[in-house]
């Protein structure tokens, strides 16, 4: 089996989570696809690594889960005080600025 | 000497800024302040002429540099001042004849409250008039040029309470307008042509010029003329230029500003030369004036409009005979002269008239004023004797000469405008006699008319409402004004037999013209034989039909071609129809245009821009997943691109 | 070229192990945006997530592959489960577009976007491929500390402030300032004695003997539920499960199976016009 596979395997997940943000209404799942987007770069970066025999890939990687994490931890934030001021975690609902 | 040349133009520039500045305190004596400085003015003139007249022939042109005035590289103009026989010859007429319409004036405009500021614009005029014939550059001459265009419309619009004379003073200026744009571009393309436009270079320089731009130069400079000499078709403004006061009538649209055109056609001299085409032009020009002048004298009853006419036909004659070159250039000038004496008598002598019938304008009621107003008759008499060219007055001598140049032209040309300038010397007799006959001679028709005149369509509304006064009680002008038409009258008598007799005249202003004799298909003695039996069947055409029949007061209706010569043959018709309406065509369309097409287009802009905006907002519908939408497209076409540029 | 073409292709073992696993993780994506309920779509980004990590240990990426379920699927999912519950569990969303069009676009530029990325994948070639054999030969974990101490030392320190940042900024977004001192229960009682307003305990919810039942408004005398008995939680996601119809729909089954049992037709109608000949 070709390695370039987990490439096309990431490009798909990717693909599946920038769709699912568009489509979803609730905060939450959002967050939720943004983070399989995350995780579909970092198996494109691991691949790479593999692919020319390096390690750069893996810290950049390690990296991205860092800054996700830090993401996830303020966007959590976020919802939970949407969530607080507008009983809803719906993205819909915060649509004031708008003519 | 030449240091004294700035004076001349100080003294009434002094005059004037102290009468206009000094306020209501100077109300008594103003008239005397300008009168002096005016005298003054003169008294300079006289020493410098004595000085010239002490040198050689070609010792005569004193320069004066007073300061650089526009010093920037390859555009140099300098305020410097010639005096060469030509401008002597001007700055003698200007501040002599000036000087006496000045003491005139004091009892002219004796009771008008504003005479202080009236003196201050003649001074004024007088400065700006002596500044355009002693410059010594087209730019220094236009300066001068613009203020004497100033000048008149201040002082024709100096009863700015009536209409008439405001309407007057704004029509003389715009009409000038139109010759001054020409005046304006003729130092442009001077500019363009020769890189300067001091007099030296730009004379020495024009032999060696193509024709054709001489020729478009020349062009813009008879524009010019026309626009300042009432020249056709420039003309309109100078009749109604009449309702100024009297003596600014006889000063500055008689003697004076209106031959300045002629003092430009012949100081270019040089340009002219090289562009026959221009003098031809030059002498239709001059031509079809003086006709068209004489032809309106002869209808007008407003004794200054015939006057006016008059002028116009004379500054005809002289633009004529600048046109015919270097055998007409002295004679120009010196029919000049001799006109600004016997014009501006004439013009005191109506003004003398106005002033003992109580502003009365209109000639059919005048009559027999001759025993009311001796001196007045008597000066007037001899004014009209030399202006129709009685032999051995100035008019005979100065205006003999042109038409003898005309006929000196040759070919064609020289028999039309020859025939023309008899044509017209036999309308002046007619037109000049009509004036004497119904203003000195025949009944006294100002007595017992009736109250209540009946409708005059063709005379002035300003004159009907005069018309309605009390009886006037003619009687003689005041010393103060009587003695400068004396003194003009001297100089209409003796001034054309001292210029001519010997060629003084000839010789002192060869030198800077220029003379060459023309062949001409006529003996001298047989064009002054025509001229003379033009002359008698002119006056005896006028005693025939002013002298022996009772004139009514009412003025006939007239023939076709005198209608439409008491409306100053059509010319203001003619300019409302063509340039009025014209205009406003041309305006109106553009108007429409603007508003269709420019505004359309801007407003179109505006509109779609608008429009679009309000289709895009409705993108901006406030759901974050619809931004997130146009980013995720964003990003798969800045993908495609990349795609597509490593592809390519 | 054989040596080249030999380190291109992986083992058997792994070629299986891809197919089987990457589609459970495609399924496990699939799943995560489809599912109606938070929780549900959680668990599978959790599943997806593991099989990732057993693709980086695959890939040679054992200190990721570790981290990966430690960190993510240990820590991140069980922070977003916390929100679900905060948020309601039992809430499901409506998979309903309100957007016009905005699902069709999705799916358009997602489908585009994709086939972009393969293709790019597709197009892009790579020349030599080197195993991670060679750089994991001191060790995976050793190999990733040198390269971290080393050459990214600044961004490691940059990370350590980011979040630090992060949890100050969380701790902000979520802190709510009171601007007044919290009552006590004393205070509260005798205001409530004060105004006379339910001086005793609030009523208890409904009873509903098959399940638990906070979640049910208890009936007011005249049979309309009373929302004074639930929770002000529950009242506040909407999640008050009002039951006064369902024993009237209970009953009207009811009726319906024994209607149906006694072979009769017209249903509704019968009953309706049969009670109103029964009242006439």
């Amino acid at each position: 089996m070709n390695p370039v596979n987990y490439l096309y395997l990431a490009a798909l997940l990717f693909t599946i989570g920038a769709t699912g943000v568009l489509i979803r209404r609730n905060a939450i799942v959002i967050f939720m696809c943004i983070e399989l987007m995350l995780n579909a770069c970092n198996l494109a970066l691991v691949a790479f690594s593999r692919m020319h025999g390096n390690l750069d890939g893996q810290i950049i990687a390690f990296f991205t889960m860092v800054v996700a994490a830090a993401e996830v931890v303020v966007g959590l934030a976020i919802i939970v005080s949407l969530f607080r001021s507008r009983h809803s975690a719906s993205v819909d609902d915060a649509s004031l600025m708008k003519l | 000497m030449e240091n004294l040349i700035a004076l001349l133009i100080a003294a009434p520039l002094l005059g004037a800024a102290v009468l206009l500045v000094g306020g209501r305190r100077l109300d008594a004596v103003g008239h005397w302040i300008g009168t002096l400085l005016a005298a003054v003015s003169f008294g300079i003139g006289l020493v410098l002429f004595a000085d010239l007249l002490g040198r050689s022939a070609d010792q005569r042109t004193l320069t004066q540099h007073l300061f650089s005035w526009i010093p920037v590289a390859g555009f140099q103009a300098d305020v410097t001042f010639r005096l060469d026989q030509l401008s002597m010859t001007f700055v003698l007429l200007i501040t002599g004849v000036g000087s006496l319409i000045h003491l005139y004036s004091v009892g002219y405009m004796e009771h008008d409250e504003r005479r202080r500021r009236f003196f201050g614009y003649l001074n004024l005029f007088l400065a700006a008039m002596l500044l355009l014939v002693l410059a010594d550059n087209y730019l220094l001459l236009y300066f001068g040029w613009e203020g004497v265009g100033l000048a008149s419309y201040l002082l024709i619009g100096f009863w700015q309470h009536k209409p008439g004379a405001a309407t007057a003073a704004k029509k003389a200026f715009l009409v000038n307008r139109v010759g001054d744009m020409g005046l304006a571009i003729a130092i442009m393309l001077m500019f363009a042509t020769f890189g300067t436009f001091a007099f030296g270079p730009v004379f020495s320089h024009a032999g060696d010029t193509s024709e054709g731009r001489l020729t478009a130069i020349a062009l813009m400079l008879l524009l010019a003329a026309c626009g300042k000499s009432a020249q056709v078709p420039l003309q309109s403004w100078l009749g109604d230029a009449m309702e100024g006061p009297t003596p600014v009538s006889a000063l500055i649209h008689a003697a004076t500003m209106v031959t300045a055109g002629v003092y430009l056609i012949v100081r270019s001299a040089a340009v002219f030369n090289g562009a026959p085409s221009a003098q031809l032009v030059v002498t239709v020009v001059g031509a079809v004036t003086l006709l068209f002048g004489a032809i309106v004298g002869c209808a007008k009853d407003d004794i200054k409009k015939a006057l006016a006419g008059s002028t116009m036909s004379q500054i005809g004659y002289m633009v004529l005979a600048a046109g015919l070159g270097p055998i007409g250039y002295v004679f120009a000038i010196m029919h000049l002269v001799t006109h600004g004496f016997f014009k501006a008598g004439l013009f005191l002598g109506a003004g003398s008239v106005m002033h003992g019938m109580n502003d009365e304008v209109d000639m059919r009621k005048y009559g027999g004023l001759r025993k009311y107003m001796p001196v007045t008759f008597i000066t007037f008499g001899l004014g009209y004797l030399a202006i129709i060219g009685f032999p051995g007055l100035s008019g005979f001598f100065s205006k003999d000469k042109i038409i003898e140049a005309a006929f000196a032209k040759g070919g064609t040309e020289g028999w039309i405008l020859g025939g023309a300038a008899l044509l017209g010397a036999a309308i002046t007799a007619f037109y000049m006699t009509r004036v004497m006959l119904l203003t000195f001679f025949g009944e006294e028709r100002w007595r017992n008319r009736p109250t209540a005149s009946p409708a005059e369509p063709d005379v002035e509304p300003a004159a009907e409402d005069r018309g309605t006064r009390a009886e006037p009680h003619p009687h003689e002008s005041p010393r103060v004004m009587t003695i400068p038409m004396i003194v003009l009258a001297v100089g209409s008598v003796l001034g054309g037999a001292f210029f001519s007799i010997g060629d003084r005249f000839l010789h002192w202003l060869e030198p800077v013209t220029g003379h060459s004799e023309g062949n001409s298909p006529l003996s001298a003695l047989t064009v002054t034989a025509a001229t003379m039996v033009c002359l008698a069947i002119g006056v005896a055409i006028a005693w025939a039909q002013y002298g022996r029949k009772p004139v009514p007061v009412v003025a006939p209706r007239g023939s076709l071609l005198t209608r439409a010569a008491r409306r100053d043959l059509l010319q203001d018709d003619f300019n409302h129809v063509v340039l009025v309406r014209g205009g406003e065509h041309l305006t109106r369309s553009l108007v429409y245009l603007d508003h269709t097409l420019i505004d359309g287009v801007v407003n179109g802009t505006a509109a779609s821009v608008g429009g679009l905006s309000g289709r895009m907002r409705r993108l901006q519908n406030g759901f974050a997943r619809s931004y997130a939408v146009s980013m995720f497209g964003g990003a798969a076409l800045l993908v495609a691109a990349t795609l597509l540029m490593r592809a390519v | 070229m054989t040596a080249q073409l030999a380190a291109y292709s992986t083992s058997t073992g792994e070629a299986f192990q891809f197919w089987v696993l990457g589609t459970v993780a495609v399924i496990g994506a699939l799943c995560t945006v489809f599912m109606r309920r938070a929780v549900h779509s959680a668990l599978c980004l959790a599943a997806t997530m593991i099989v990732l990590a057993v693709f980086y240990l695959a890939n040679g990426a054992y200190f990721l592959g570790v981290v990966q379920i430690v960190v993510y699927t240990g820590a991140i999912m069980m922070l977003f489960l916390f929100v679900v519950m905060l948020v309601g569990v039992t809430a499901a969303d409506s998979l309903k577009e309100t957007i016009k069009g905005q699902r069709w676009l999705a799916l358009l530029c997602g489908l585009g976007f994709g086939i972009l990325l393969f293709a790019g994948i597709a197009h892009a070639s790579l020349k030599d491929f080197h195993g991670i054999g060679r750089a994991n030969a001191n060790g995976n974990v050793e190999g990733l500390a040198s390269l971290i101490f080393t050459r990214y030392v600044f961004a490691f320190e940059l990370t350590g402030a980011l979040l630090i940042t992060a949890t100050v900024g969380a701790m902000v977004l979520t802190h709510r300032q009171r601007t007044e001192r919290a009552r006590t229960q004393r205070e509260l009682s005798e205001q409530r004695v004060r105004e006379g307003t339910h001086v005793p305990p609030l009523p208890a919810p409904g009873v509903y003997a098959r399940h638990n039942a906070v979640d049910i408004a208890g009936l007011l005398p005249d049979g309309t539920p009373s929302e004074l008995t639930v929770s002000k939680t529950l009242r506040e996601r909407g999640q008050i499960r009002d039951v006064s119809t369902e024993a009237l729909n209970d009953l009207r089954a009811l009726e319906q199976r024994a209607e149906e049992r006694l072979e009769r037709t017209e249903i509704e109608p019968a009953t309706f016009k049969r009670s109103e000949e029964a009242s006439k």
